[in-house]
């Protein structure tokens, strides 16, 4: 049993310990409840430091690597197989980040049945690390599924007016998706005799008709998570129902998920179909990119805002992604974490105004600045950062995505057409637009309403929430080589994957 | 048959002689048990199933037959004894509150309940289409008495009746198709069967059609689509323990027969039988999820629930003929008999722990606040939900995962992608559960009993713990299933 404290296990089954602490308070014990919550997801951070430390830069494949026979069978090979590479490595960071920062913005929040929010909120955790760290198919679909349950509690009891509604819709359009990587899975397990990922890419050797088939299959539960245009419809209403917490999980963590999915799972086993369907999801992340521009700047609700430019955002990942070279890759996966830095900053955000005037509507502020001028300096921070502007995060990552899609729009490139980057660049041009509508809207001009007068300037504990994901935009978007260093020997690894994978082809 | 040979096969049959000998004195002793202490009763009966479970787990690993060939003790016939077993230990730990609390507490309950799981033991056990026939018989009877326990409760009285017309026409199925079996190849045993037919002596034509009919009869039991229209109003009408122990038992003992008979009586008819086998999985998945979302009463929704898993087990069935696969697609209907027994035992638990008297509590707004009220009860109930869904980290997953597994091994992707997309269909009233119970606010009354509460705990941690844990399942299963072949 000693497998449980290896690093990778500890990071992961951590929060449970916390669970299992909360399960013995009194529902009265608020306080000690969130406490619990804080202290186990930063013990959690801690150890995920500890991983970082003992990270091996030079090394491109996984590191840490647990593996435990698990089910071994009636013919089939399942084992409790984690591992962490650059792939990885930053996303699993950002995971154990943004818990303790979503846990300190619902100490006045979430009033009701505290000890229950935090008890799926560490499940939650537990759910998403591991989404990170497998390496076997079952373990993964499992953590991947489980994810689902505490997500759906969130949505359905702390949520807003429509919980009920978006929780079912949420759950529902998420499990459409991943049954149908279930059925790939298993296709899988039965072709290749395992269901451990290294091994299946070593094998590797799927006809490329049935690649096609199982990358769409993979995709479809991917592409939902992402979500990419046309399966975004989700989103919208999970975001706007969600507590503030939820949001910025969802929004930082959960959709990245998907991405993820698409880059440790549907890249490297069909690296085939992933060549052919690099100009598809392409278009889609193209128009992704400028239909949530467009749909962002119509809303009247501020969170409804900042969640359709999530898709957006996840377009731009999507794209470098799929540029399958790597500057693209490596923009892709650095956007990743901007945007959970730079979206879940805004969420909190939404959060601490919606929390002082119950409203959400962009119509009712105006003039903030002047009443708040701590939390208007902190927004537009935050605000020109998911704009991309040079300096901060958000800047790196998508100049590093327009760069790949741009060398990838050569006549014998993945993607064939410099039109891709060219539009994409527009979608930053339209981020501009909306971000800097939001940001006039809420807090320029004069202070026309009486409500907005005596709203008090954010507090310690919401500056301390903020700050940390503060640091991070500054650094990336000044500094961002120690990011690139991380990841770069895996991805690179992956592009000469690919490189021959396309060679076969031809 | 010397009486000789007649004592080694009873002695060979023992857990299954036990519990019969045991019911049968459990009457005469009922006779002297004061009528404020009939929980003796009770207790007597659930001793009875512990001893004839321990018997039954002792033989692990044994392969004898008895009876001249007419009854096989193998690992298939003890993995499902032992399910059945503890189902009825469940069933009484159900059934003892419940009783008093609906004033049917009557003693012949339990002893109706021994006589219907030496019927489901016996049909595990048979090698003979005409013991799979007795034993059919021996286990509904006590059902239809059981079904309309509650009388002179009219809904209780309707279910009996609709369960004893249609079981018994369902039984005329089964007969008529043995005795086409029997023209078709000259034998009832399923060894001789088979060697009339390497021997080429069989009747082809005949065979299927009394195979057919074998499984219009079975598909009664196991309320396959389209011969499940008895299912709902009878699983309403019944008292809710006995639904419980028939939407388990009297299910796993269709498929214990289904399964013996078809993996090896019948691969010759594969061609034939397997676009059938099918059609009437793909039916009956859709048509019991479907049906399942306009249910606003538990108990009829978890009966087209149980039509639905049915249908999930029927899939697994469908790549019979292939001698790959075959071991497969029996033990993994194994492993999902025992995900949904422990799962329903254990919703049903919840169930009778919300039922009032007259059918009251039984509403889906009845469940509304549960979780503000009685959270562990509401927290058990989740995960009963969750696990019918296929949702991991619950035995309904895995149990899923390894009939899809079994079912795209077969080559039917088709029929895997209508079991994925119906679980899917399923999320949406399994969650209405959930969402009632978490999500709305209610006072919801329940009454709490020790041993229902126990049962839906026990119920709740096993189907947790057993989804990491799964190897020893597993590997029962498999190995259960091997002297089938």
């Amino acid at each position: 049993m000693n497998f449980l404290f290896y690093p990778l296990t500890l990071v992961t089954f951590t929060p449970l310990l916390g669970v299992l602490v909360l399960l013995f308070l009194k529902p009265e014990q608020k306080n000690a409840a969130r406490w619990v919550a804080l202290i186990t997801s930063l013990v959690t951070f801690g150890i995920s430091i500890a991983v970082l430390v003992q990270f091996n830069l030079g090394d491109p494949g996984l590191q840490m690597v647990v593996d435990v026979p698990w089910i071994q069978v009636a013919g089939w090979n399942i084992s409790f197989l984690m591992g962490v590479d650059g792939l990885s490595i930053l996303l699993l960071l950002l995971t154990t980040f943004l818990t303790p920062i979503s846990i300190l913005s619902t100490w006045t929040a979430v009033e009701e049945r505290v000890k229950e929010f935090m008890v799926f909120f560490l499940l939650l955790e537990v759910g998403m690390v591991g989404v990170f760290l497998a390496q076997d198919l079952f373990l993964f679909y499992i953590f991947w599924e489980f994810t689902l349950v505490p997500m759906y509690f969130l949505i359905g009891l702390w949520g807003g007016p429509r919980r009920i509604y978006a929780a079912v819709k949420f759950f529902l359009y998420t499990m459409a998706g991943s049954i149908l990587m279930l059925l790939a899975i298993l296709w899988l397990g039965i072709y290749g005799g395992t269901f451990s990922v290294p091994e299946l890419i070593t094998t590797g050797g799927i006809p490329a008709d049935i690649q096609l088939w199982l990358f769409i299959a993979f995709a479809a539960a991917f592409a939902i998570k992402v979500p990419m245009w046309p399966l975004h419809s989700w989103l919208p209403d999970a975001h706007v129902e969600a507590p503030t917490a939820g949001s910025v999980i969802l929004a930082g963590v959960l959709l990245k998920m998907g991405t993820y999915g698409f880059l440790r799972f549907n890249i490297p086993l069909f690296p085939q179909a992933a060549i052919q369907a690099a100009p598809w999801i392409a278009v889609l992340a193209v128009i992704g990119i400028l239909y949530g521009a467009a749909v962002s700047y119509a809303q009247k609700d501020v969170k409804k805002l900042v969640a359709y430019s999530s898709v957006s955002h996840l377009g731009f990942v999507m794209l470098g992604l799929f540029a399958l070279n790597p500057q693209g890759i490596q923009g892709g996966i650095l956007q990743m974490i901007n945007h959970g830095l730079s979206t879940g900053a805004l969420f909190l955000i939404v959060g601490m105004i919606y929390e002082r005037r119950h409203t959400r509507d962009m119509d009712a502020f105006g003039g903030l600045w002047k009443v708040m001028p701590v939390y208007g300096t902190l927004t537009l921070i935050v605000a020109l950062s998911s704009m991309g502007l040079p300096g901060l995060n958000g800047f790196v990552g998508e100049f590093a995505i327009l760069l790949g899609a741009w060398e990838a729009g050569q006549v014998d490139g993945p993607l064939g057409s410099y039109w891709f980057a060219g539009l994409a660049a527009v979608g930053v041009i339209l981020a501009a637009v909306y971000i800097l509508y939001m940001f006039q809207k809420l807090f320029l001009g004069p202070v026309d309403k009486e409500e907005n007068r005596a709203l008090k300037d954010i507090n310690w504990r919401e500056i301390a929430t903020l700050a940390p994901l503060l640091v991070f935009i500054f650094w990336i978007g000044l500094y961002p080589k120690p990011f690139f260093t991380l990841m770069a020997p895996a991805v690179n690894n992956l592009v000469t994957a690919l490189q021959t994978a396309a060679l076969a082809m031809h | 048959m010397t009486l000789q040979t007649v004592l080694q096969s009873t002695l060979a049959i023992l857990p299954l002689t036990i519990l019969v000998l045991w019911a049968s004195l459990l009457i005469l002793v009922d006779l002297f048990i004061p009528d404020e202490r009939k929980w003796l009763t009770a207790l007597l009966a659930a001793l009875g199933m512990v001893v004839s479970l321990i018997l039954a787990l002792t033989r692990t690993g044994a392969q004898q037959v008895a009876f001249d060939g007419m009854v096989v003790i193998d690992g298939f016939s003890i993995f499902l004894q032992a399910l059945f077993l503890v189902s009825g230990l469940a069933a009484i730990a159900l059934s003892h509150d419940y009783l008093k609390r609906m004033h049917i507490d009557r003693s012949e309950f339990y002893i109706l309940l021994m006589y219907s799981i030496s019927g489901m033991m016996l049909m595990s056990m048979a090698a003979d289409l005409i013991v799979v026939f007795l034993a059919l018989e021996l286990l509904s009877i006590p059902l239809y008495v059981l079904a309309g326990f509650a009388r002179p409760r009219v809904a209780s009285e309707e279910a009996a009746l609709k369960y004893f017309l249609l079981g018994a026409y369902a039984g005329g199925f089964v007969v008529y198709g043995v005795a086409l079996v029997f023209g078709a190849t000259g034998s009832t045993g399923l060894a001789d069967i088979v060697s009339a037919i390497q021997a080429g002596t069989a009747n082809l034509n005949l065979l299927a059609i009394g195979a057919a009919l074998i499984l219009v009869g079975l598909g009664f039991k196991v309320a396959a689509v389209p011969f499940h229209m008895w299912t709902p109003d009878v699983y309403e009408g019944s008292p809710s323990p006995v639904t419980a122990f028939m939407s388990v038992g009297a299910k796993a003992g269709g498929f214990a027969a289904l399964l013996r008979v078809f993996v090896i009586a019948f691969p010759v008819l594969a061609l034939d039988m397997t676009p059938i086998l099918w059609v009437l999985a793909a039916l009956t998945m859709i048509l019991g999820n479907f049906v399942a979302i306009a249910q606003r009463n538990i108990k009829r929704l978890l009966a087209y629930s149980s039509i639905a898993h049915a249908g999930y087990i029927l899939m697994a069935i469908v790549p019979y003929g292939q001698r790959d696969v075959s071991p497969d697609a029996v033990a993994s209907s194994l492993v999902y008999l025992v995900a949904y027994a422990l799962t329903s035992f254990g919703a049903w638990a919840v169930v009778i722990a919300l039922e009032k008297a007259e059918g009251g509590g039984l509403e889906l707004e009845d469940y509304a606040g549960l979780a503000r009220r009685y959270p562990l009860l509401a927290a058990a109930m989740a995960v009963f939900m969750l696990s019918f869904t296929g949702v991991p980290p619950t035995l309904g997953f895995v149990g899923k995962f390894y009939l899809f597994r079994t079912v795209i091994d077969g080559g039917f992707i088709g029929l895997a992608i209508i079991g994925v997309l119906t679980s899917l269909v399923s999320a949406y009233y399994y969650l209405r559960v959930v969402v009632f119970m978490y999500m709305r606010e209610g006072e919801p009354q329940v009454t709490s009993a020790a041993w229902v509460n126990l049962t839906a705990g026990v119920a709740a941690l096993a189907t947790v713990v057993l989804s990491i844990f799964a190897t020893p399942l597993f590997t029962w299963a498999s190995q259960a299933v091997l002297q089938l072949f």
